[in-house]
């Protein structure tokens, strides 16, 4: 299997506030490489031949590229915006590809059978029509006018609320979600899923997020992110075919799956195909 | 209010919840930030309980750093049914499970660590043990299958099946596969079928049973 384009690309590697100089061990596209912080408190990656690999420190984590990124890692602007609290909810690894996990995190119509009473709830179970484009200027995935009734749609929310979303995907395996932000109605919540793919069928995963939450306390906020990926876990382990299908093949998108379908067809036009199924079988 | 340090994706706090919400009892819920904080092993935990784990249960005078002694804590408070009743067999066969759940952890709890939060361990060797243990259990549920028990230690559900079902449910976080245990699974389904169970991120509750199907007469 070669890389392709997506070697070129910026990936979640590790928690910058938890390096040390031991470093941590780990993997990129089958490439074992090391995450420390260097004499000097900064990050450093490295890979199995002691090359220096390019890093960035930004959202919480520490980003590097086994190629030579032609683009800077992407902008959340929301990140330096005074009052929000940045919430580094912790490593979890999943048996599955690093783009289904991105996949599953672009899905609105699993939430009332997976995050029951959370997220959805039934018979609330209708996604309503949504817009979703290929953004060329910076080269995204967008949807966007995507609303979904969620009984608990943040810790900060106090009961039912219809929630509003926008999805974007700002790398092969990095995506952010805008929502609704329960005490400040004129702002966007924003939480993300950085995703380390380990290899084809097995990824990191590292959620962040940044809020307008200034009373719940911040382990509440992680185990009510750490919740919701949990719930989602089981199932990503246990989808079928592993690898994510890029051709049309056996399955039949509805209308609701439309993100997925964009994120699908930006995939292959850009040949990022690690952790792809290319024919269908 | 009793007060238990808890955190959500820990099996073994969630047999304190489980049992808690099964009896009625109301808890305290202090959340530990186990993942990624490590706050079990600051200094405010470890001065509560030094083996730096969780959960642990505070009522009063009362400190109890152990998940089956607060399980019987529970029960022998709010619902006694759910203690050995006097039958010698009964009461030994409790324990003995009570016991075993400690493989469970051990094996099952230690996969499920390495494989979904990064911890250390040899993973083929936990969960090689993690699998002998669940045979283990398959062969109890079958030999009281045999008696006209539905349960480890009784025909009613006990401390003891409490404190066994979470990392027997959630045995493939860690890459161990229950397909292979009927008994297993049936009781599984006999626990989540209980009046007040609640779920924990990866057991999931039992899907409403749905009206019986239609069927047309005549029809193939």
């Amino acid at each position: 299997m070669t890389v392709g384009p997506m070697l070129d690309e910026w990936y979640p590697v590790g928690i910058f506030g938890q390096l040390d100089e031991a470093g941590r061990k780990t993997m990129l596209m089958d490439e074992p490489i090391v995450v420390a912080r260097d004499g000097n408190g900064d990050a450093k990656v490295t890979d199995s031949s002691g090359r220096i690999l390019p890093v960035r420190v930004r959202y919480g984590h520490v980003w590097t590229s086994l190629g030579e990124p032609k683009k800077e890692l992407f902008a959340i602007p929301e990140a330096d915006q005074p009052g929000r609290r940045f919430v580094d909810v912790g490593v979890v690894r999943v048996r599955c590809s690093p783009l289904r996990a991105v996949e599953n995190f672009l899905d609105i119509a699993h939430f009332p059978f997976v995050h029951t009473d959370i997220l959805g709830a039934e018979p609330h179970t209708e996604v309503q029509a949504y817009k979703v484009e290929i953004r060329e200027d910076v080269d995204e995935v967008w949807a966007t006018q995507v609303q979904f009734y969620q009984p608990q749609a943040a810790k900060s929310a106090s009961g039912g609320i219809t929630t509003q979303y926008m999805y974007r995907v700002a790398g092969p395996t990095s995506t952010v979600l805008y929502k609704t932000c329960p005490p400040r109605p004129s702002e966007w919540d924003v939480i993300t899923l950085f995703v380390q793919p380990l290899a084809e069928d097995l990824c990191d995963v590292w959620p962040w997020m940044a809020l307008f939450d200034d009373d719940t306390p911040m382990t509440d906020l992680i185990h009510f992110q750490q919740t919701i990926f949990l719930q989602d876990r089981s199932i990503l382990e246990n989808q079928v075919p592993r690898l994510l299908p890029l051709d049309p093949g056996m399955e039949m998108p509805t209308r609701a799956d439309l993100t997925s379908v964009a994120y699908r067809r930006w995939l292959k036009r850009h040949n990022y195909t690690y952790g792809a199924q290319l024919v269908a079988q | 209010m009793m007060k238990l340090y808890d955190y959500i994706l820990s099996p073994s706090c969630y047999k304190v919840r489980l049992m808690a919400a099964l009896t009625g009892v109301k808890l305290d819920l202090r959340a530990v930030d186990f993942h990624p904080g490590l706050e079990h092993r600051g200094p405010e935990l470890l001065a509560l309980n030094p083996a730096g784990s969780i959960p642990i249960l505070e009522d009063g005078d009362l400190l109890l750093t152990e998940s089956s002694a607060m399980l019987v804590y529970l029960a022998a408070k709010a619902a006694p049914g759910w203690l050995a009743g006097s039958d010698a067999e009964e009461a030994a066969r409790v324990q003995q499970w009570l016991s075993f759940s400690g493989r469970l952890t051990a094996s099952l709890g230690g996969a499920r660590l390495h494989e979904m939060l990064l911890r250390p361990g040899d993973i083929g060797v936990l969960q090689s043990q993690g699998i002998a243990a669940l045979r283990e259990l398959e062969l109890g549920l079958v030999e009281q299958a045999e008696r006209g028990k539905r349960f480890l230690a009784a025909d009613r559900p006990t401390v003891a099946d409490i404190a066994c079902f979470p990392y027997v449910a959630l045995a493939p976080d860690g890459g161990v596969s229950l397909d292979p245990y009927p008994a297993i699974r049936l009781w599984s389904r006999a626990l989540r079928s209980l009046k007040g169970f609640i779920e924990m991120p990866g057991i999931h509750r039992l899907h409403e049973l749905k009206p019986e199907p239609q069927l047309e007469a005549g029809g193939a």
